[in-house]
């Protein structure tokens, strides 16, 4: 029998298993404080999980607020709803809005890959779903263990079926993301998902539970035993001593229902009958009634008897807990709900009113005619602890710093550069993911523009007026190892630049903060760092955050993943139709490297493929520089300059002239200028350059617009020819077959797996 | 030669979407009242004698390769040979 409020008040003494739902015993004190006896075992078990870091960003509360400081324009308007909001919203001009949210899904991964990337693209699309946008397309940033590694084996093919599973059934493109490997992801891979969307102005839902006597309508899958992980202490107590088999947590998603719940929910939101939406992720129905009732005014009254399950023996604290997928919980007027009812028939969506609003402060939940969760629904949802967990620079962070990469061998001689080329291209980092991009659908709504392997993502938004938006997102965790201030500030200019080169105008940006134990001092610190370099740099770019996700615990045993500060920056472009793609067109087009190149190569894919080294500082970023060079780029791609632009990132030159030319298998010979060191020249990662073709003849037109910017252009070669005799040639160092490098760039990850 | 069954099945808490099309469509046909959940059967011909060794062998198989247990139960079990009628 169930635990009700009046049994605990009955037996206050009851001892509670708090410390296996992962509670501190101050917390569990503070519960009993707020309700002023003992929780009842459902009430317990949503504090439990509600305070959990994963949904109470309990670590990082005090530092993400940094990011609501910041102001809430973008450089083409205000936001339309910024952090705390499902996912922000931004103004895209023409009546349009868009919405975008990276989140990760890294530890479920692991355990199930498939399964935990499949629900990992399921949840962000809600996400966006719950703001009343129709989700128009996702990206993946994954992190994995080394190549080689046996364990790399099981979960990259699992994560990356999942995440082409769900995403193509679905039917939404996948534009982009990255594939990088690192010794630190082994046991912890990292899958972080994003999703965008557009709504028109008018569309835009907010979730509220207001107006007492408003129906909660649960719809979507049933209710089953999915996600239940520590919770299952509690079912243990309910039931019989030797109670049910221990409970899974793994999640299985099912897009076809995802599907329908899209349709569903755009259809409800047309015909304008809903107050309030909210999807069902993390902490299940305990996060979607506390959050819901917690934004309104008022209190709420949920009956669970009323829940659909799939498992008729599931007890209270399993239904509040439980993270079925393909969820969503809707606030609705009386006279509105059969209509709604009638929508979700329609689509043959499951819906059930389960409770209503009600006029109390209270969040009152029935079962078997009993109250057993009796709480202010605030100090559920957004009351919970705060801490300020100490952080300090770890003693170690000198050392690496102090071990610079001068002393390493260099290649020296045009053939040693020709070998390093090879050699740097055939590295698990630098070669070509096709095999996993191919399994993702990235053209299915016939408006991807760009997509994969190119430098951002871009869709059409109206076909008549050709806007757009684009997408990127990065992240160097070497760098932000080095230094993590630095190293946040690199990824934001990484994937500011990324969308700038593809021709659009960044606005806004999203972050998915992967970092070790928040207990460790050192990761702590690597945490504050990112914030406060991502801070500093979205002040400085003009770019507000609009959400994000951080996700904690990333480590095996005592080592932590390297820092992953993932960025998303959105932009958006008027006339897609102007867009610069990465690769070589025409055979006789000049060559012109933009930005500076300094001796910078520590932390670089160079000094990892030739000498697995990783210390000193990571290259220097210059945002008032990025920022005159995006503007050069969407400049003169408005002006219809560039014939290719592709920006300069892991394997600097060499690894932008490799790509552009593979692109289209178009060749190029590069006139090294006059005095510097070819080895620094060709591999040198300094950050805020761009590699750009143009027709011969458009040269003065870009020195006057790289004048204006303030931007150093150096003419470095010109166009080859195309074609299987196609060449990649650096005057008076080497010469390399185009198809000798595509036979290296290609081969690393299909040998790997196997297939 | 003989002949081992494993049969495969999505764990009773896991959402089974293929089931779920099933009994949807099941009913849509007229057949009430079925609740389908829907797995898979492998058959392995063993060569030689079933000895127990071999059954742990192919357990040790399904817990590897057949079985994803982290969602999925299995079963193994020897097939009785049905017997050839004879006219």
């Amino acid at each position: 029998m169930a635990d009700t409020v009046d049994n605990a008040l009955k037996t206050p003494d009851l001892g509670q298993p708090w410390a296996e739902l992962g509670l501190k015993p101050d917390e569990y004190e503070r519960i009993r404080e707020i309700l002023g006896r003992r929780p009842t075992s459902s009430e317990l078990a949503m504090y439990s999980v509600m305070w959990s870091e994963h949904c109470s960003y309990k670590s990082s509360k005090v530092h993400l607020r940094k990011f609501s400081e910041l102001s809430q324009e973008t450089p083409i308007g205000k936001l339309l709803a910024g952090i705390g909001e499902n996912a922000g919203v931004i103004d895209v001009g023409q009546g349009y809005a868009v919405t975008f949210k990276i989140e990760s899904h890294n530890h479920p991964s692991y355990v199930e890959p498939y399964q935990g990337a499949a629900t990992g693209v399921g949840g962000i699309v809600r996400d966006i779903l719950a703001m009343g946008a129709r989700p128009i397309g996702v990206m993946d940033p994954l992190r994995f263990g080394p190549l080689d590694a046996p364990d790399t084996a099981r979960v990259l093919p699992g994560v990356v079926a999942g995440v082409g599973g769900y995403g193509n059934c679905l039917g939404l493109p996948n534009i982009g993301g990255e594939v990088v490997f690192d010794k630190t992801y082994l046991g912890n891979p990292l899958v972080n998902a994003l999703c965008v969307g557009v709504l028109r102005h008018e569309d835009l839902h907010l979730a509220h539970a207001t107006g007492a006597g408003n129906k909660v309508i649960l719809y979507g899958a049933a209710t089953g035993g999915d996600g239940i992980g520590g919770v299952s202490v509690l079912a243990s107590e309910t039931f019989d001593a030797d109670g049910p088999a221990k409970r899974p947590s793994v999640q299985v998603g099912d897009p076809f229902m995802e599907k329908l719940l899209i349709e569903c929910t755009l259809e409800i939101f047309q015909a304008g009958i809903v107050s309030g939406i909210q999807d069902l992720g993390g902490a299940g129905l305990s996060c979607a009634t506390s959050e819901l009732a917690s934004a309104g005014d008022g209190g709420m009254h949920v009956d669970l008897d009323l829940v659909p399950l799939r498992d008729s023996t599931l007890s209270p604290e399993e239904i509040l807990m439980s993270e079925s997928q393909e969820r969503m919980m809707a606030v609705v007027e009386p006279h509105n709900v059969d209509a709604f009812m009638k929508i979700c028939e329609k689509w043959d969506v499951l819906a059930t009113v389960v409770g209503e609003v009600t006029d109390g402060d209270r969040l009152l939940i029935d079962w078997h005619g009993e109250t057993v969760v009796d709480v202010p629904p605030r100090t559920v949802a957004h009351e919970g602890p705060v801490y300020n967990r100490p952080y300090a620079r770890p003693d170690w962070q000198d050392r690496v710093q102090s071990d610079t990469p001068e002393s390493l061998a260099r290649p020296s001689s045009g053939a040693e550069l020709a070998q390093t080329v090879l050699a740097m291209v055939a590295s698990p980092n630098l070669c070509d993911k096709s095999w996993v991009t191919n399994q993702y659908d990235r053209y299915v709504r016939g408006n991807s523009v760009l997509a994969q392997p190119e430098d951002a993502g871009m869709l059409r938004i109206d076909e008549e007026t050709q806007l757009g938006v684009a997408l990127a997102t990065d992240c160097n965790g070497r760098f932000a190892y080095l230094d993590p201030y630095a190293g946040a500030q690199l990824a934001l200019a990484e994937a500011y630049r990324n969308v700038a080169v593809s021709g659009a105008r960044p606005v806004a940006i999203s972050d998915c903060l992967n970092f070790g134990s928040p207990e460790d001092p050192s990761v702590m610190w690597q945490f504050t760092e990112a914030i406060r370099g991502l801070v500093d740099g979205c002040k400085a770019l003009g770019t507000p955050v609009t959400g994000g996700n951080v996700s904690f615990y990333n480590q095996t045993a005592e080592t932590a993943i390297l820092p992953t500060p993932v960025v998303g920056v959105l932009g958006v472009i008027d006339d897609v139709t102007k867009r610069t793609p990465i690769g070589f067109a025409t055979e006789g087009d000049e060559v012109w490297l933009l930005g500076d190149t300094r001796d910078e190569l520590a932390g670089s894919a160079w000094a990892e493929v030739a000498h697995d080294h990783l210390g000193g500082l990571p290259p220097t970023v210059d945002l008032d520089h990025e920022q005159r060079l995006a503007t050069t780029m969407i400049t003169g791609a408005a002006a219809g300059l560039w014939s290719s632009a592709h920006d300069l990132a892991d394997g600097g030159l060499t690894q932008a002239l490799v790509e552009s030319s593979l692109r289209r298998d178009v060749g190029v010979t590069v006139t090294l200028p006059e005095g510097v060191d070819p080895f620094v020249y060709l591999f040198s990662e300094s950050a805020g350059r761009v590699l750009v073709s143009l027709p011969a003849g458009s040269a003065a037109q870009l020195q006057e617009l790289a004048a204006a910017g303030q931007v150093t252009a150096t003419r470095i070669g010109v166009v080859g020819s195309a074609g299987p005799d196609a060449v990649l040639t650096v005057e008076d160092q080497f010469s390399l077959a185009l198809s000798e490098i595509r036979d290296a760039w290609q081969a690393p990850i299909p040998a790997a797996l196997g297939v | 030669m003989a002949r081992v069954v494993v049969d495969v099945m999505p764990k009773p808490e896991i959402l089974d979407p293929q089931g779920k099309a099933v009994t949807g469509a099941l009913g849509r046909l007229g057949f009430s009242g079925m609740a389908v959940r829907q797995g898979k059967r492998f058959e392995i011909e063993v060569d030689g004698e079933v000895t127990d060794e071999r059954l742990e062998q192919v357990r040790q198989a399904a817990e590897m390769l057949l079985a994803n247990t982290v969602i999925e139960s299995f079963d193994v079990r020897v097939e009785t040979p049905i017997e050839q009628a004879t006219f």
